[in-house]
C-alpha cells in the first residue's frame, strides 16, 4: 500500500444485504458484508458464479441500491440515495470497464474517451487517457477498426481519463486471450500506481489475484476471506 | 402446442407495443381502402337496383308542345320499348312562415294507376288519386327541409295563376334523386321542390289540355340510344323540341355519376396512398425488427431447425401482426364506410334506402397487399441472419463500421460534442433507412394535407364564385324572354339597389367533332353583379363581339383556342346555327358556361333589348320586401338567392367534410405515429446497449435521450419539408383526377394546410419521444455490463 492512503476509506460497507425477487423466488445475493475499501489499492474480488461478487460491485459503483446494510462513498451514503444522485456519483467518481468493452461504434477511439470527458469536472486530454493505455496512435480509429485488446483499453482510457476516484473492472479480461488480457491488467495496473485510483477488479480466475494488494474471496453472498499479498506478482509475469 | 409457436405468442406479446404500432399502420391503410371501396360498391349497387326497381328511362326531351296523339308516333320508332308523355312546369311554390323564394317543378303523373316509368317510391302517404283536381305528392327533400307532410297544404303559382294544393304524400323518384334548382349552384332543400300531380289537374293549369311538353322513354334490348335520340330530335323539331338527351346527361343521374366518378377516383387514389404508405412502412418496420432476431435465428439453426423453417416461424409471427392489421382495419373500415355512406345518403345521394355491402375481395386485397409487404420485408431479414453460420450469428456483432459524416469532414466537427457526432454519423451511416424513415414520416404528413384539402379548397371555390364572380343577391329567371323594359320595374322596386339583366340561351357549342350542350349567357359588358374572371381571377370585360368560355370547356371540352371559331346550334325560338369567334377565356371552377356581351347576343338572335331573367342587389335587410314584391309578378318563374344557397350548401356538405376530415385525421394520425414509433422503438433495440453504457459511465437520462430522440427530431424536422411537399403532390394528383365540367378543384394550398401536416408529425414525434423516454427510464444497466450485443 503506498503512501496517499488517507484515514478515511473510500469505500465503507456495513451489513451490507441484497435480496432479487425473480418472479416468485428470492435470491439472497448478499447475506451481510462488512467491508473498507482504501484510496490507491488494487483490489481483487474473487468467487464462483453466483457468489454475490457483481452485486457487491454494482453496489459500490451506484449502479443498483443494497436491500439491507448501509455504504458510504468517503461521507457519502450511497444507500438510500435516488436515482439522479446515483448518476452523479457515477459521473463523477467511477471509471467501469466492461467485460464487453461496450465501446460506442460511432465514434472513435478519442471520441470514445471525450464523451465522458466532456462531462466530467476535471478530465484529462483524450489524447493523454489513450497515450497512457498505449494507443497514442490509434486516436482516430473507430471500434470496428480496433482489435478485441485495443478496444478493451480504449475502454479502460475512457474510464481513467475523468480522474475518477475509482475503478471499478467487471471482467475485463473475460473476452480476451490470455496474452492480450495480460496486456489490459498491465495497463490496469500502470493506471493504479501512476494515478493512484483504487481498482476494483471482479474475476473468477484466481491466477490473476497475484497482482492485487488485497484480494477478497466472495462466496455465497459472504465474504470468505480478504488476503493481503505481502508481495505482488507484476501482471506481465502472470499467466492463465 | 409446439415449442416454437409458444415462442411466437411470447414473442409477441414481448413485441407488443411494436405489435400494435404496426398495427395502427396497417390499421390505417385498409380502413381507408374498406371505407372507401365499401361505399362506393354500396352506392353503386343502391342506384342501380333503385334504378331498375323504379324503371328510370332512358331517354328523355322538352319540347313546347306537342298535341298528344304525335306520341303514337313517336312510340313507332325503332328501338323505343316504352313512351311516356308527360306535362311539366316550372312553377313558385308558397309555404306558411316562409318567406324566402321557392322554385318549384311539377311533373304530371297519369290520372289513373301508376306510371311505367320513372316511378314515385312512396315514403309517406299515399298517390294523387284518380283526376283529383289539387293534390300533389311532395319530393322527400323539399317535405324534410319544411316539415311538411300528407294533409298539409301549400300554393303554387302556375303559369302566372295562384293554385292551393292538398299534399297527399312524400315521394322519391330515380330522376330527381340529386336535385337543383335552375340556375343554382348546388342543392337547396328548402328553396326547391320538385312535385308531382295529376295529369289532367297540371294540364289544366299549364294550358297544355290533350298535349305535353316533355316525354320519356325506355330502350329495347339492342337499341342504339344515339339513333332513337336523332329520330326523336327530327319529328320533336317542329314541335319546339329542345333536343332529346340519354341518362349521362340527365342532370341528376349526371351528377350522381360524377359524384360516384369523384367516390371511386378518391377510393382508388386514398387507399393507393394510405396502403402503399402502410405496406412501406411495414416492410420497412418489419425487416428491422427481424433483423434484431439475429441471435435467435442462429440458436434455432444450432438446434438443427432448417431454413424453410425458421422462414415460417418469422413469417408466421409476421401474418399474425398483418391479420390483426387487417381485421382491425377492415372492421374500422366497414364501420367508417357504413358511417360515409348514409352521410352520402342524407346529403347527395338521396336514395330512398342503401344496401351496404362489403365485397369480400375488398378485404382479400387489403389482406394480400399488406401480407406481400410485410412478409417480403421479414424475408430479406431472416435470409440474411440464416446466411450466417450458427457460431457467428450467436457471437457478439462486430461493432458497426462508421465513419466521420460529410459534415465533419467539411471541417464542422469542432461545432459538434460526441453526442451529436453519434447522431450524424448514426444517421450517414445507414442513408437508405434515414431516407426511408424520413419519407415515411412524411407521407403520413402529407396525407393528412390531403384530408384538410377539401374544406379548403370549397371555401375557395365558394369565395370565387359568389365574392368575385356571381355577386348578386338574388337572381330572377323570368317565364319566358321578356323586353328589357322589366329591368326597369325592377330596379323601380323598394329595396332593390341595383339591376343587372341577363339573356341565356340553351345551345349546343361544336367544335370540329367536339360538341357540348350549355348556356350562353348574355351579360353586361362589365358588370358590377355577375363578372367574367381571368386566369388569375381578375374581373374582365366581356368583348362586345364573340364568346369567352370557361377554361375548362375551351381546353379539355371543345379543344378551342382563342381567335377560332365556335359554332352555336340554338336550341330555342328559331333554332338557329351560328359562327362566333372564341375571343377569350375566363377560370371558374364550378359548372362550364359560355357568356357573351347580351347586346351581341340579342342581335346574333335578330331579337331586340331582351332578357331571360336579371341579377339583383337587394339593400341588406329588405330582402323579405322584396321576395314579397316578387312574388306577386307572374311573369317571375324563379327565384334563387345566393346566400341562403351559400348557407344551405354549408348545412349539408359541412356533415360530409367533417366526417371526411375527423376520418382523414384519424387514419393520417395513426399512420403517422404507427411509423414514427416504430422508427424510434427500434432504434432504441438497436441501441438500448450503447445508450445503457453511457448512463452507466454517468450519462443522465436526458443525455442519452439526446441522443436517441435528437436523431428523432433530425429525421422528423427533415420529414417535415418532405411531408409538405408530398402533401402538395398528392393535392395536385386529386385537382389532377377531379377535373370534370360540374367542377374543378382549384389547388388551395393554405398555410393552415401545411401547418397541420407539420403538426401532425410534430404530434407524433413528441407522443413517441413520450414513450421512449419513458422506456429509457427503464433500462437495465447492470445487464449491459454482462451481456454481450
Amino acid at each position: 500500500m503506498n503512501q496517499s492512503n488517507a484515514a478515511r476509506p473510500v469505500f465503507t460497507a456495513r451489513g451490507l444485504t441484497k435480496t432479487y425477487h425473480m418472479g416468485e423466488v428470492e435470491v439472497q445475493a448478499l447475506r451481510g458484508v462488512d467491508l473498507e475499501l482504501h484510496a490507491g489499492e488494487l483490489i481483487v474480488l474473487l468467487g464462483p458464479s453466483g457468489s454475490g461478487k457483481s452485486t457487491l460491485l454494482n453496489i459500490l459503483g451506484g449502479l443498483d441500491v443494497p436491500t439491507g446494510g448501509r455504504v458510504w462513498y468517503l461521507d457519502h451514503e450511497l444507500s438510500g440515495a435516488d436515482e439522479s444522485e446515483l448518476t452523479r456519483f457515477r459521473r463523477e467518481h467511477v471509471g467501469f470497464v466492461f467485460q464487453f468493452y461496450n465501446l460506442i461504434p460511432s465514434l472513435t477511439a478519442r471520441e470514445n474517451v471525450a464523451a465522458v470527458t466532456e462531462i466530467a469536472s476535471a478530465p484529462m486530454t483524450p489524447e493523454a487517457a489513450l497515450e497512457l493505455v498505449g494507443l497514442g496512435s490509434r486516436l482516430d480509429h473507430f471500434p470496428a477498426q480496433l482489435s478485441g485488446g485495443e478496444q478493451q483499453r480504449v475502454a479502460i482510457a475512457r474510464a481513467v481519463a475523468k480522474n475518477p476516484a475509482v475503478l471499478l473492472c467487471d471482467e475485463p479480461t473475460g473476452a480476451l486471450d490470455s496474452t492480450t488480457g495480460v496486456r489490459v491488467l498491465e495497463v490496469l495496473e500502470q493506471v493504479n500506481r501512476e494515478l493512484g485510483t483504487l481498482t476494483v477488479l471482479i474475476t473468477h480466475n484466481a491466477g490473476i489475484a497475484a497482482m492485487a494488494d488485497r484480494v477478497i474471496r466472495l462466496s455465497d453472498g459472504t465474504i470468505a476471506e480478504i488476503r493481503a499479498n505481502a508481495d505482488k506478482t507484476p501482471a506481465r509475469e502472470l499467466s492463465w | 402446442m409446439k415449442a416454437l409457436n409458444r415462442k411466437l405468442l411470447r414473442d409477441l406479446w414481448h413485441l407488443r407495443g411494436q405489435v400494435l404500432a404496426i398495427v395502427a399502420v396497417i390499421m390505417g391503410g385498409v380502413a381507408t381502402l374498406v371505407m372507401s371501396l365499401s361505399t362506393y360498391d354500396s352506392l353503386v349497387e343502391t342506384r342501380e337496383r333503385f334504378y331498375a326497381e323504379y324503371r328510370f328511362a332512358e331517354v328523355f326531351a322538352y319540347l313546347e308542345r306537342a298535341p298528344e296523339p304525335v306520341a303514337e308516333r313517336l312510340r313507332a320508332i325503332p328501338g323505343v320499348e316504352r313512351l311516356e308523355t308527360r306535362v311539366v312546369a316550372g312553377a313558385r311554390l308558397e309555404v306558411a312562415g316562409f318567406d324566402d323564394p321557392i322554385t318549384g317543378r311539377i311533373l304530371s303523373l297519369p290520372d289513373v294507376g301508376e306510371a311505367g316509368l320513372n316511378r314515385l317510391h312512396m315514403k309517406r302517404g299515399r298517390r294523387v288519386a284518380p283526376y283529383s283536381s289539387d293534390e300533389v305528392v311532395l319530393s322527400d327533400t323539399f317535405a324534410e327541409a319544411h316539415g311538411l307532410g300528407p294533409g298539409d297544404r301549400i300554393a303554387a303559382i302556375i303559369s302566372g295563376k295562384r293554385r292551393s294544393l292538398q299534399v297527399v304524400g312524400v315521394a322519391v323518384s330515380p330522376e330527381y334523386i340529386y336535385q337543383i334548382a335552375p340556375g343554382a349552384m348546388f342543392p337547396d332543400f328548402k328553396r326547391y321542390g320538385v312535385l308531382w300531380m295529376g295529369r289532367t289537374a297540371l294540364a289544366a293549369a299549364h294550358d297544355m289540355d290533350g298535349a305535353f311538353n316533355n316525354l320519356t322513354l325506355s330502350l329495347a334490348r339492342d337499341a342504339r340510344e344515339q339513333a332513337v335520340i336523332d329520330r326523336l330530335d327530327q319529328q320533336l323539331a317542329r314541335y319546339g323540341g329542345t333536343g332529346a338527351y340519354g341518362r349521362a346527361d340527365q342532370f341528376s343521374n349526371r351528377f350522381l355519376s360524377e359524384e360516384l366518378k369523384q367516390l371511386q377516383t378518391t377510393a382508388t387514389i386514398f387507399p393507393a396512398i394510405f396502403l402503399g404508405v402502410a405496406a412501406f412502412m411495414l416492410n420497412v418496420v418489419i425487416s428491422r425488427l427481424i433483423a434484431l432476431q439475429r441471435e435467435q435465428v442462429a440458436i434455432l439453426k444450432a438446434f438443427g431447425y432448417s431454413h424453410l423453417a425458421i422462414g415460417w416461424h418469422f413469417v408466421k409471427l409476421v401474418l399474425v401482426v398483418v391479420v390483426l392489421g387487417v381485421a382491425a382495419g377492415s372492421a374500422l373500415g366497414a364501420w367508417f364506410g357504413q358511417g360515409l355512406a348514409s352521410v352520402y345518403q342524407e346529403t347527395t345521394f338521396r336514395f330512398p334506402y342503401l344496401h351496404y355491402r362489403l365485397e369480400l375481395s375488398v378485404v382479400l386485397i387489403a389482406l394480400g397487399v399488406s401480407a406481400l409487404a410485410a412478409v417480403s420485408g421479414s424475408l430479406v431479414s431472416v435470409a440474411r441472419a440464416a446466411r450466417l453460420a450458427p457460431a457467428t450469428g450467436m457471437q457478439a456483432e462486430m461493432p458497426a463500421v462508421y465513419r466521420a459524416t460529410l459534415l465533419e469532414r467539411l471541417g464542422l466537427q469542432r461545432w459538434f460534442g460526441a453526442p451529436t457526432r453519434m447522431i450524424l454519423r448514426h444517421i450517414e451511416r445507414r442513408p437508405l433507412k434515414s431516407l426511408l424513415t424520413v419519407f415515411g414520416i412524411a407521407c403520413a404528413g402529407g396525407l393528412m394535407m390531403v384530408g384538410n384539402y377539401q374544406k379548403d379548397a370549397i371555401d375557395f371555390m365558394v369565395d370565387v364564385q359568389f365574392r368575385q364572380a356571381a355577386r348578386e343577391d338574388l337572381a330572377v329567371t323570368f317565364i319566358d324572354p321578356t323586353s328589357g323594359r322589366a329591368l326597369h320595374e325592377l330596379q323601380a322596386l323598394p329595396g332593390v339597389e341595383y339591376v343587372e339583366g341577363f339573356r341565356d340561351v340553351p345551345v349546343v357549342l361544336r367544335h370540329r367533332n367536339h360538341e357540348y350542350r350549355a348556356s350562353v349567357y348574355g351579360i353586361e359588358p362589365a358588370g358590377r353583379l355577375h363578372r367574367s374572371l381571368d386566369r388569375s381571377l381578375a374581373p374582365v370585360r366581356v368583348p362586345p363581339e364573340g364568346v369567352v368560355l370557361t377554361d375548362h370547356l375551351a381546353s379539355n371540352i371543345l379543344h378551342i383556342q382563342p381567335g377560332e371559331l365556335l359554332t352555336l346550334e340554338v336550341l330555342e325560338g328559331r333554332r338557329q346555327v351560328l359562327q362566333v369567334p372564341v375571343l377569350g377565356i375566363t377560370r371558374q371552377f364550378l359548372g362550364v358556361s359560355a357568356y357573351m356581351q347580351r347586346e351581341a347576343l340579342n342581335r346574333l338572335l335578330h331579337e331586340g333589348n331582351v332578357v331571360s331573367g336579371a341579377y339583383l342587389a337587394i339593400e341588406p335587410g329588405r330582402e323579405a320586401a322584396v321576395y314579397a314584391a316578387l312574388h306577386a309578378r307572374p311573369r317571375v318563374l324563379s327565384m334563387v338567392a345566393n346566400v341562403s344557397a351559400i348557407q344551405s350548401f354549408y348545412a349539408t356538405i359541412g356533415e360530409f367534410v367533417l366526417f371526411y376530415n375527423l376520418v382523414a385525421t384519424l387514419l393520417a394520425g395513426s399512420i403517422g405515429f404507427g411509423v414514427v414509433y416504430n422508427s424510434a422503438r427500434i432504434a432504441l433495440s438497436e441501441r438500448g446497449r450503447e445508450l445503457a453504457s453511457l448512463r452507466v459511465l454517468g450519462f443522465t437520462r436526458g443525455e442519452i435521450a439526446y441522443i436517441l430522440l435528437g436523431e428523432l427530431a433530425l429525421l422528423a424536422l427533415a420529414a417535415i419539408p418532405v411531408g409538405m411537399l408530398v402533401g402538395v403532390g398528392l393535392i395536385g394528383i386529386l385537382v389532377q383526377a377531379f377535373e370534370n365540367d360540374l367542377y374543378r378543384l382549384p389547388l388551395i394550398l393554405t398555410s393552415a394546410n401545411y401547418a397541420l401536416g407539420a403538426t401532425l408529425i410534430a404530434a407524433s414525434t413528441l407522443i413517441s419521444a413520450l414513450f421512449i423516454w419513458r422506456r429509457l427510464g427503464r433500462l437495465d444497466l447492470v445487464a449491459v455490463l454482462k451481456t454481450r450485443e
